[in-house]
């Protein structure tokens, strides 16, 4: 069972009143790997990660952790999963308690699951800040003395601490400046290396992407519109939405500045691909001309309409 | 025409902690017609600096000296508060990254827009409302008249951003200031608000100072570059050699752990360490204690911003030795 996901999302879907924030989402995070999920602002990226967390009710589908669906375990029998599935936040300003010192918060998780003694768990937690590149007598200080990096550094720490195997990152490097950022991406790939870790890694920037991920989920909308190992996205990318987020990434080359040509919402959905069955792997699920996200080549997946089927 | 002109500037606060040195001898100029880049971490005092030219801080806790301080031809150090608002607007417009908290929520975007014009053009309400809705079309806002009928909060960031723009533009004013105009925006419109920016600069020669963190941002903008880093410039140059033969290390390790500028999965170089401590900055060169060059005399002197190359000035001692061929 080597090839189950280590967390897979089958058709999550969740609604807020009459909006579909998350709209039949399929994604799979397989092991000690780095999927990111990049789309912009309301494209249900953040929601999809809560709903992975079950911060968040969903109204339909499944969330499987290491193949086992906890998408209706209660909350109080969640707890054990939470061992294994962790989370770190943009803020680490506000996800930080100002009142706790810094080795009381990385130990908290210890302390909730009744790990340890109460100085082994100051020992445990003093090791922690130590793995994520702070000194151990940061133990005793609080967040507000800290720079932005080095909290995130201590909510990387708070995360880990328990051993999780899973990780939800929802943009961590996005508040950090452009010298710490670089640091930031370092440690959660180090550790990502070390731990065998895998990760959902939740960005807008796909600068940082390019360099993190495995595989690339592209969403608009509350839907998957592409999704491909990080290459292919960045070489090959088939959807229209995908390739406009692509382009409009500034380059870093005065001398390659060029005018953009830019897609509208509509324009982009009159550009969903028209792909011909021969083009797939796998016939598609659903028999309807509406876009649907089908298999290429490749472990590549767009939303695309199929034009013709193959004969049964 | 020399449009702004800086010389040693320093801004400081007086806070609880001590006395906040934000800005620490800073000089540049801009002409009509040019666009300039400031580029920084936060922290850096590049937001601060285009705040004090303004004299849009609180004096006190800020406090501002400089040797020279002209914007427009006006001596802002010693300009009354009638000048600074004669300046402010018709000199100088500034665009600030939030839009939803620089325009008020109670009122309307024509609302606003006008009340504006009319501070500044002394024109009748409806002749206000005409100008405003041309002023909308003018940055590519197709429904105009819906759009000067809408609040704040029925537009999008980059909507919001738009109207910001025609706000700033709508005195014509010969430069304009943009402090990071589009780091609150997604990717895409990001782009769009960028090439707006500088399609109306072409149009109107006017003046450009584009503050940001981002060095992409600067790449896809500016013709010349401002870099600081605690409180000082680093380094000024023309944009294509500050990306292709940075002088400063700074500017040579920030550009060297932009992520994303390769294919694959891999470690990035980093730059090791935190930004200065404003209240008690670090002797010498403010970047010594992560610069991989450093040497002793480095925690020592503070290094003058000086020509290295013709029409390029770096501030470290360190360049001349190691970095411009003879």
């Amino acid at each position: 069972m080597s090839d189950t996901p280590a967390l897979e999302l089958k058709q999550l879907t969740k609604r807020f009143g009459d909006f579909i924030a998350v709209n039949r989402v399929d994604l799979a995070v397989p092991r000690n790997q780095v999927v990111a999920l990049v789309g912009e602002s309301g494209s249900g990226k953040t929601t999809t990660g809560l709903l992975a967390l079950r911060l968040l009710a969903h109204d339909g589908g499944q969330i499987l952790l290491d193949g086992e669906d906890i998408s209706t375990l209660s909350q109080k029998q969640m707890k054990a999963y939470r061992r294994r599935l962790q989370v770190v936040f943009q803020d680490s300003y506000s996800s930080l308690d100002p009142m706790m010192t810094l080795g009381e918060i990385v130990a908290e998780p210890l302390g909730i699951h009744g790990v340890a003694t109460a100085a082994e768990r100051r020992d445990t937690a003093r090791g922690w800040l130590e793995k994520v590149g702070l000194d151990g007598s940061y133990a005793n200080r609080y967040p507000h003395e800290l720079s932005g990096g080095q909290r995130q550094r201590v909510s990387v720490a708070r995360a880990l601490i328990l051993g999780a195997s899973v990780l939800v990152a929802d943009e961590p490097t996005s508040a950090l400046d452009v010298s710490v950022k670089a640091q930031i991406v370092n440690l959660l790939q180090g550790l990502q290396a070390d731990m065998g870790l895998s990760m959902l890694f939740i960005s807008h920037d796909l600068s940082v992407v390019r360099s993190l991920a495995d595989e690339v989920v592209v969403m608009l909308r509350g839907r998957v519109v592409e999704r491909a190992p990080t290459d292919r996205i960045f070489s090959n990318a088939r959807h229209p939405y995908t390739q406009s987020l692509l382009d409009a990434v500034p380059v870093i080359d005065p001398a390659a500045r060029r005018r953009r040509t830019f897609l509208s919402a509509e324009e982009i959905t009159a550009r969903t691909p028209r792909i011909t069955a021969s083009d797939l792997v796998a016939e598609p699920l659903l028999d309807t001309a509406d876009p649907q996200l089908v298999a290429l080549a490749g472990s590549h997946f767009v939303e695309a309409i199929v034009a013709e089927r193959a004969t049964p | 025409m020399r449009l702004v002109e800086i010389d040693d500037l320093h801004v400081s606060f007086s806070q609880h902690e001590g006395l906040v040195q934000a800005v620490r001898g800073v000089s540049f100029s801009l002409d009509s017609g040019e666009s300039l880049g400031i580029v920084g971490e936060s922290g850096s005092g590049k937001s601060v600096t285009c705040a004090a030219l303004l004299r849009l801080l609180r004096e006190p806790p800020a406090r501002i000296t400089a040797k020279s301080m002209q914007l427009g031809g006006t001596d802002m150090l010693t300009a009354s508060s009638r000048q600074i608002s004669a300046v402010r607007g018709r000199v100088a417009a500034m665009v600030f990254q939030d839009p939803m908290t620089s325009l008020d929520p109670v009122f309307s975007i024509g609302h606003q827009l006008a009340e504006t014009i009319i501070v500044h053009r002394k024109v009748s309400k409806a002749e206000a409302l005409a100008q405003a809705a041309a002023a909308l079309h003018r940055v590519e806002i197709k429904n105009a008249d819906d759009v000067l009928r809408y609040y704040p909060h029925q537009l999008s960031g980059g909507m919001l951003q738009r109207v910001m723009i025609a706000m700033a533009l709508s005195c014509e004013p010969d430069v304009l200031i943009a402090d990071e105009p589009t780091t609150a925006l997604d990717v895409t419109i990001q782009a769009q608000i960028l090439q707006l920016i500088k399609d109306i600069q072409a149009e109107t020669g006017m003046g450009l100072i584009m503050i940001t963190h981002d060095l992409g941002v600067i790449a896809e903008t500016v013709d010349r570059v401002v870099v600081m880093y605690g409180g000082k410039v680093m380094e000024t140059g023309p944009v294509q050699q500050i990306f292709s033969a940075p002088l400063h290390p700074y500017t040579r390790a920030l550009l060297n752990s932009i992520p994303g500028q390769v294919a694959g999965k891999r470690r990035l170089t980093e730059i090791p360490g935190s930004s200065p401590n404003p209240v008690r900055p670090p002797g010498g060169c403010p970047f010594h204690p992560r610069c991989p060059m450093a040497i002793a005399a480095c925690h020592q002197v503070t290094p003058p911003l000086e020509t290295k190359v013709p029409g390029r000035e770096a501030a470290c001692i360190r360049v001349e030795s190691e970095l411009v061929p003879a």
